[in-house]
């Protein structure tokens, strides 16, 4: 049946707020920026993970009418949205270091878990996102 | 227009987020209204209309479902669980989390069970929400 993920989608209320933020700060690379002429194809993935990128993806008239894209931001702006995208990282701690300097507003500091240790933070809009840094033998018990 | 309230919604979200970081400081109104850099009374007023409950609600239920964690999770003693969670008395804790958890904490102790999931997930889905006791009048969000 299905592959692969192979793209996933954040809403965010500004793409060039969200540059700054997922290529500035997170360190993703732009896959795709393109002007289709009715929205801008804007896709980020992780340098050298070339299968999966993300859409940013701005809501608004025409996909939608503007009181539901407003409905969206006010969602989104309250963290009402859930959880958005979570990545892998091979040092938690110093990711986390580098990215508070970065200023980065975080949810979570680094905690350890028997499947590893991770962080939650929130990009510029209110997206929930996590980084984790899976333990080195798989524990029993997984964390969906 | 809708903007106003985008960075409204935000600045409230930055304060709970800060609840959620740091619910064993004593954090109070003032402090958190500072951190969503507006007045006291506006930010009880504002953050009750954006989560449907008042900052010191949130942040109480917040301090119980913790000290539900580390009940389960840990062998800490209760009065150690009551500080570690920002509690100042045992007996305000005990009070409070029989009322909110309807059961005394070492009753909950005995039959609670560890579960496994990243720690934003577990706080955002096992604080207590439904009120199993109404509402004290807006003070200080300091227990």
């Amino acid at each position: 049946m299905l592959n692969a993920i192979t793209i996933s989608h954040v809403w965010v209320l500004d793409q060039d707020q969200a540059l700054d933020f997922y290529v500035g700060k997170l360190g993703l690379e732009v896959v795709e920026d393109q002007d289709l002429g009715f929205m801008r194809w804007l896709t980020v993935g992780v340098p050298g993970d070339a299968g999966r990128r993300i859409l940013l993806e701005k809501p608004g008239p025409p996909s939608m009418d503007e009181a539901s894209a407003a409905q969206i931001r006010e969602l989104t702006s309250k963290g009402a949205t859930g959880f958005t995208v979570g990545f892998t990282t091979d040092d938690c701690r110093k990711t986390y270091e580098t990215l508070v300097a970065r200023g980065v507003e975080f949810t979570q500091e680094p905690t350890t878990q028997s499947y590893g240790t991770d962080v939650g933070l929130r990009d510029p809009f209110g997206n929930h996102i996590r980084i984790v840094q899976p333990a080195a033998q798989p524990a029993s018990a997984s964390a969906r | 227009m809708s903007r106003a309230v985008e960075e409204i919604n935000r600045r409230m979200l930055r304060a709970r987020d800060a609840m959620d970081r740091t619910y064993a400081e004593p954090l109070d109104v003032p402090s958190l209204a500072r951190i969503a850099c507006v007045s006291e009374s506006h930010f009880i007023r504002t953050f009750r209309a954006t989560f449907g409950e008042t900052p010191h609600r949130y942040l109480q239920r917040r301090r119980v479902e913790r000290s539900m964690f580390l009940l389960r999770e840990t062998d800490r003693s209760l009065t150690d669980i009551c500080l570690d969670v920002g509690f100042t008395s045992l007996g305000t804790f005990s009070r409070t989390f029989r009322e909110i958890v309807g059961e005394p904490p070492s009753s909950y102790r005995r039959r609670g069970r560890a579960m496994t999931a990243p720690t934003c997930f577990v706080m955002a889905w096992t604080r207590p929400s439904s009120s199993a006791v109404s509402e004290k009048p807006e003070p200080a969000a300091r227990t």
